[in-house]
């Protein structure tokens, strides 16, 4: 009795909060697993329509190909390093789990922005809409990775489709933020100027505060594709493959060799997918 | 050409502009309605009538509501109370759709900061406008460079603003608005931020740019001496009120109260133009090392009849007179350096003109104005000073 007494939070019952999310989850699935399989169908469509495209082409094509493309969008070095860096991901017989791995992050990524960017935009328009935004970024951005990949698995089932869902959800909030932080760091005068020329708030957003707020959307758009990087591999736990996979089974079965490859292999994707987005956000700079 | 006019102004700042109406009413100031609603009064009852074509000034110190004057003429603020009607439109009463349509066509704005667009060319900065109102990229180019060479800017189009100067950036700012051939220019506090000779070149400039296009022209400015110098008519703010609406000589000969008296009383002119505001740029100089010869053809091709000397950094070394010059000649000195005279009157450039004329008002030579590092800077020609003078103050009789 004195125990309790000496700590009345004790006698608090215990909440049942993770019982009352498995309801909720439980609820939510039964009234949306229609169209959650529907959204699973399709991005697994099309997820594999991409990497069988990526590996249907010979792979030293495609290595120049992507290596040319480097070149014109940032420099000859980073050309190079492209070029090299594929070849070897090719010599340690990886190629197909970074072609669907380079895949999973495409689509990630352009859903990622074709939500983030827009939800950024309206975050500078209303601000009761901002005020509800930011706190769940917060909430996303600080959740542990791993977390996600739960509910992911509950609505679309282990495999690919789970994590990439996750990882839109991981990497979307720095899109969100630097856009939005990208237009309100547009100086008032100019947008008052424009104001003054009477430009409708689409001539608003279009020709002044989105070409100057590039430079800051560009960080969040090469933000969120590191953040994909890092998902894709984490995702592997749910069954994603690609170069997660190699890395998860070297873990699994502590093959060292394995895993120092396939890790190499994440790291020359990261490097490359860096380089290109910085450099393109540089030259916007200019 | 559009008249405008504005019929019990107000602007209140705050969410209670009721209570601050009805203090103000009370006969309240505007530091009581603050302390009192917690509402701040921008405007308070401003009415003035701006006719076609003229330049109207609203002149005050920084928190009397000018700007927000200015703003509310084409509703960049709301106006809380008041009527504007320009041209035959309300355009306190306009919709959104209305009122974008009045800011695209009718008027126009130039920006204390410039307020370009620096992800965009010259060119495309004065254009602006009319890429706002959808007209063919062909004829925006067109008009452009139109606007461009109209404020000097020719060949210009291509840099991009933070290539260029303070001064060469406002004249963008003006081309911009020039290019929409707007009936209003709305010109907020466009000259403050630049260097005090660029300002006044870009007085001069406007007044010519004045005469060809005959714009009708609300210009907002904290500077006494600009409001006196470019306005059709002035109206003097403090604390959101209009205190004087009045043509330039009237503000100083007959200043509505002891507020603007004062102000006046510090811009006699006389007291606040300085010898760097009436000097002109020599026109030429001649070398200690120049032979009286070349002396005498220097101040033959001038028509002067005397010239100064510096030596090449362009420090003052003094004065040479036709005359003696001739006669140095004559003897065959090799240089001019005997002859010149050292001991000639020179004023600081901060100097003002009162004190020009209390010291040596008797000196036969122009006045060489001189900075502390002994540099040339220009000279002061007595009948120009007079001239000037007279030209400058505005019936101080």
């Amino acid at each position: 009795m004195i125990d309790k007494l000496l700590n009345p939070i004790d006698m608090l019952p215990r909440l049942p909060l993770g019982a009352k999310v498995d309801d909720f989850i439980d609820w939510l699935l039964g009234q949306i697993g229609v169209l959650t399989r529907l959204i699973a169908n399709f991005l697994e469509g099309i997820m594999e329509g991409i990497t069988d495209l990526l590996l249907w082409f010979p792979p030293f094509i495609l290595i120049v190909l992507i290596a040319l493309i480097a070149w014109r969008l940032s420099n000859r070095n980073i050309a190079i390093f492209t070029f090299f860096g594929l070849v070897l991901i090719y010599n340690m017989n990886l190629w197909p789990g970074a072609m669907s791995t380079i895949t999973m992050i495409l689509i990630a990524v352009t859903i990622s922005l074709c939500i983030g960017l827009p939800v950024g935009i309206l975050s500078t328009r209303y601000t009761l809409f901002h005020r509800i935004v930011w706190p769940i970024l917060d909430f996303m951005q600080t959740m542990p990775a791993f977390v996600y990949l739960i509910p992911a698995v509950f609505f679309f089932s282990l495999g690919v489709v789970a994590a990439m869902i996750a990882t839109v959800v991981f990497s979307m909030p720095p899109v969100i933020r630097l856009t939005g932080l990208g237009i309100r760091q547009v100086p008032e005068d100019v947008v008052e100027a424009s104001h003054a020329f009477g430009s409708t708030d689409w001539q608003l957003l279009t020709k002044v505060q989105l070409p100057l707020a590039m430079p800051t959307i560009m960080a969040g758009v090469n933000q969120c594709i590191m953040l994909a990087l890092s998902m894709v591999v984490i995702a592997a736990m749910i069954g994603a493959g690609g170069l997660g996979g190699h890395v998860y089974g070297a873990i699994q079965r502590l093959n060292i060799g394995l895993g120092f490859e396939s890790g190499l292999a994440v790291v020359i994707l990261a490097i490359i997918l860096d380089r290109i987005t910085q450099s393109s956000r540089q030259t916007s700079e200019e | 050409m559009a008249r405008i006019e504005v019929k019990n102004l107000s602007k209140i700042f705050g969410n209670n502009p009721g209570k601050a109406f009805e203090l103000l009413e009370k006969g309240y100031t505007k530091d009581e309605v603050v302390e009192k609603a917690g509402q701040t009064v921008g405007i308070y009852n401003a009415s003035f009538t701006v006719e076609k074509g003229e330049i109207f000034v609203v002149m005050g110190l920084s928190g009397s509501g000018k700007s927000t004057v200015i703003r509310c003429l084409n509703r960049l603020i709301e106006p809380t109370r008041g009527k504007i009607i320009i041209g035959d439109q309300d355009v306190s009463a306009m919709d959104y759709n209305e009122l974008r349509e009045f800011r695209q066509h009718k008027q126009s704005m130039v920006f204390q900061r410039f307020a370009l667009f620096p992800h965009r060319t010259v060119l495309e900065n004065a254009a602006f406008g009319l890429e706002i109102q959808n007209v063919s990229k062909e004829e925006r180019g067109k008009k452009g460079l139109e606007a461009l060479e109209l404020v000097g800017l020719k060949g210009w189009g291509n840099h991009y603003p933070d290539q260029l100067s303070g001064g060469m950036q406002q004249r963008v700012g003006l081309a911009r608005c020039l290019a929409v051939d707007p009936e209003i220019l709305f010109m907020d506090e466009a000259f403050s931020a630049l260097d005090p000779l660029i300002r006044r070149e870009m007085q001069d400039e406007l007044l010519i740019l004045q005469e060809k296009v005959g714009k009708t022209i609300v210009f907002i400015t904290h500077d006494l001496d600009e409001a006196l110098k470019i306005g059709d008519h002035v109206a003097i703010m403090k604390d959101g009120e209009i205190v004087q609406n009045d043509t330039p000589e009237n503000i100083l000969t007959n200043p509505a109260d002891s507020y603007v008296a004062k102000f006046v009383e510090d811009v006699d002119l006389s007291k606040v133009l300085t010898a760097e505001g009436v000097m002109k740029s020599p026109r030429v100089v001649a070398y200690p090392k120049d032979g009286p010869r070349v002396a005498l053809r220097k101040m033959k091709e001038a028509s002067i009849s005397g010239i100064f000397v510096t030596n090449r950094k362009g420090h003052l070394e003094g004065y040479v007179t036709a005359e003696e010059a001739r006669k140095a000649a004559d003897e065959g000195n090799e240089d001019i350096s005997g002859i010149i005279h050292r001991n000639i009157p020179t004023v600081s450039p901060d100097k003002t003109i009162n004190e020009l004329f209390e010291t040596a008002s008797s000196a036969s030579i122009p006045y060489a104005v001189v900075d502390e590092e002994k540099m040339f800077k220009g000279i002061i020609v007595r009948g120009a000073l007079l001239a000037g003078l007279v030209k400058e103050v505005v019936a101080d009789d």
